[in-house]
């Protein structure tokens, strides 16, 4: 109880010291790097069975990601490449280069709750919102800032979001994405919060498209996350996706 | 008597021949029409039932309940032993395996890279398999306009628009691009063998067909089906029967909330088919009705002349002593014959006629053709139906109406008075 005061106490005094920019600011360092190498597993929560997809993610920035799809064996060797706004996927099926665009770019990822869109806007928040701190909340017995975000600019999947941030880790542990119209669109939530290197970064993800009636939503657990590592540029060019 | 009778009708041929022509010709024509108007209300929802809804269907609960998404992760699952069920349950119908699902089809370039894309809409349809009628029914040899039909579940037609839209032809290879039935990403090269156009409007702007064995494998979806449906055998659309199936169908499931239970729907629960069939069964009652009206007045109006051009003879025989009774009901027996025998021959005709229409067709292609920026769905060729209906329907106004006619033309025999009589006689 008296832990609990103690922090509350402490809580209370960052919160009056931090402007919602800098919140925003801390969210964007520990969410985003100069570049990461992920392993991760993607469960996939169908309406008749769950589908659990691994693959291993190269990261550089914002612009560059490449992800090599390592297991169940109808994903295996499938590839995805984005170059700023250029997403390109490979599978060895067919063995072409596709690119995805238009609205293809709003379908999900493997039957996920992700859609191409989430990969393409993984910039910070920053760039592309303007926000408000709203007020403070509790979820899961930890205090959190609730932060409303506007977009900047035009064409964003997400206009507007909010955000429950935690107070300590200044992640966001719940959010809720929404439509220009106000339409809720999808809602995720993060926990396993672990330190790495000098941040924060969750464990494990969970998205759900709203607009999927029944769904069950969709588990991104991060096996392995290295904060930056040396990539080779070659991983990031169309010939490596058919290798 | 009747033998006293036949053999008078037959010497007398102003009293056989003409009418038996009359009556003939006119229930040919009634016969004929009641066909063509058959014909046409089938034709009108054989299109929407080829494409889309089979004369009636199958799907899961939960399929049903989104059927706008095609979510082929609620599709139908161990589809055979269904279908096998089904042949036993209701023999009349030819059962059938649909995967219909949509996605992106993409065009390679030279380095296999995306050169341009279009969304489609796919049906996965069992042609190929060893007893399926699914290529007579759709008579696709007749539909394609460039290529051959698909001879593996590799190839592909495309609509003439799609492929337009996306500049290939016959011998290209494309790739599909969408969600299997789990959900995971596929991507599957097929070769186009053919071009074709189902003169059906809008429907067929972004379609792709493809053999049901191809869909299996690029959904995978193993022995599912997104539908099965179900095809009269003669291909004859019957709302009643199809709502009576459906209704024995959906009651043996009443008991289970399980949203994968199979669902029946007739074709009238498809997409707001119902006022369409239902405005259709008026009109064509309504048509039908007035025609039958009109010829019974002039079968009954050819009984009235009938007995009366005879006014001298019928006067001559109730001079002679005939009682007035006899000569009323050696009419009446008279006219029975010439109408059944008219109602036969006319029957025969018509059903003949009617009958050969069927398998030909009545070509509107080109009255169609000049409604071309019409987006309504019609057929470019009529086939006219000969149904059960069509055996006794010339018989109603055939017999009835000639009868009643000379009935009424009889009751000047009673009116007349035998002094009146022998003057007009003797004038």
């Amino acid at each position: 109880m008296k832990y609990k005061f103690i922090f509350i106490l402490l809580s209370t005094i960052i919160s009056s010291d931090l402007t919602v920019n800098e919140i925003i600011n801390k969210i964007d360092f520990n969410l985003n790097s100069n570049n990461r190498v992920i392993t991760s597993e993607m469960i996939v929560h169908g309406r008749r069975a769950s589908r659990t997809i691994v693959s291993k993610s190269w990261i550089v920035g914002t612009d560059k990601a490449f992800t090599e799809y390592l297991s169940p064996p109808r994903e295996q060797g499938s590839k995805m490449l984005k170059l700023d706004d250029v997403l390109l996927t490979y599978s060895p099926q067919t063995d072409r280069i596709i690119q995805i665009s238009g609205h293809m770019l709003r379908q999900s990822i493997m039957g996920s709750d992700m859609s191409y869109n989430d990969v393409m806007e993984d910039k910070p928040l920053d760039q592309l919102y303007s926000a408000v701190l709203e007020g403070e909340e509790y979820i899961n017995n930890r205090k959190c800032y609730i932060i409303f975000l506007e977009a900047k600019t035009d064409g964003i999947s997400y206009p507007k979001r909010r955000e429950w941030v935690d107070v300590e880790y200044f992640l966001p542990i719940k959010e809720e994405l929404y439509a220009k119209s106000g339409k809720l669109l999808k809602s995720t939530s993060m926990d396993g919060v672990k330190k790495i290197g000098n941040r924060w970064f969750p464990t494990r993800f969970i998205f759900k498209d709203e607009l999927k009636k029944n769904s069950r939503g969709t588990e991104w657990i991060i096996r392995d996350i290295q904060f930056d590592q040396e990539i080779p540029e070659v991983i990031f060019s169309k010939s490596n996706l058919r290798k | 008597m009747i033998n006293f009778l036949f053999r008078g009708l037959i010497r007398d041929r102003s009293r056989s021949f003409f009418p038996l022509i009359i009556i003939t010709s006119i229930v040919a024509i009634i016969i004929f029409f009641s066909g063509f108007l058959n014909g046409i209300y089938n034709s009108l929802f054989f299109n929407t039932a080829l494409v889309n809804s089979g004369h009636i269907k199958i799907v899961t609960h939960a399929y049903n309940l989104e059927y706008q998404l095609l979510p082929n992760d609620l599709a139908l699952l161990d589809s055979d032993k269904l279908i096998n069920d089904l042949d036993e349950k209701y023999q009349d119908y030819i059962w059938t395996r649909r995967i219909t699902f949509a996605g992106l089809l993409d065009v390679p370039d030279s380095n296999g890279e995306t050169l341009m894309q279009s969304p489609v809409f796919a049906l996965g349809i069992d042609f190929l398999s060893n007893n399926s009628k699914q290529l007579k029914i759709w008579n696709l040899d007749d539909k394609i306009t460039k290529g051959k039909i698909f001879s593996n579940e590799n190839e592909i037609l495309l609509s003439e628009r799609l492929a337009e839209r996306l500049n290939v032809n016959p011998g290209n290879i494309v790739t599909f691009i969408g969600s299997t039935m789990e959900g995971a990403f596929s991507t599957y090269n097929f070769l186009v063998s053919g071009i074709f156009n189902l003169n059906l409007g809008p429907i067929d702007k972004d379609m792709m067909i493809v053999d049901i064995k191809g869909a299996e494998i690029a959904l995978d979806m193993k022995n599912a089906s997104s539908e099965i449906l179900g095809y009269e055998k003669d291909l004859f659309f019957d709302d009643k029967e199809t709502v009576l199936m459906r209704n024995e169908y959906n009651t043996q499931f009443s008991d289970t909330t399980d949203v994968y239970r199979p669902f029946m729907l007739a074709l009238r629960d498809s997409n707001q088919m119902s006022t369409i069939v239902d405005f259709s069964n008026v009109i064509m009652f309504i048509i039908m009705a007035l025609f039958l009206i009109v010829v019974t007045l002039v079968l009954w109006n050819m009984g009235i002349m009938n007995g009366l051009r005879r006014y001298g003879e019928i006067g001559m025989r109730l001079a002679i002593g005939e009682t007035k009774g006899h000569v009323f009901r050696s009419m009446i027996v008279e006219s029975s014959m010439i109408g059944f025998l008219g109602s036969l021959f006319g029957t025969m005709i018509g059903i003949s006629v009617t009958s050969y229409l069927e398998k030909v067709g009545l070509d509107y292609s080109k009255a169609i053709d000049s409604l071309n920026s019409s987006n309504f769905a019609m057929p470019n060729v009529f086939y006219p139906q000969v149904t059960s209906e069509l055996f006794y329907i010339g018989f109603i106004p055939g017999i009835l109406a000639t009868v009643f006619g000379t009935m009424l033309a009889g009751r000047a025999i009673y009116s007349r008075e035998m002094a009146q009589l022998f003057k007009e006689l003797e004038a």
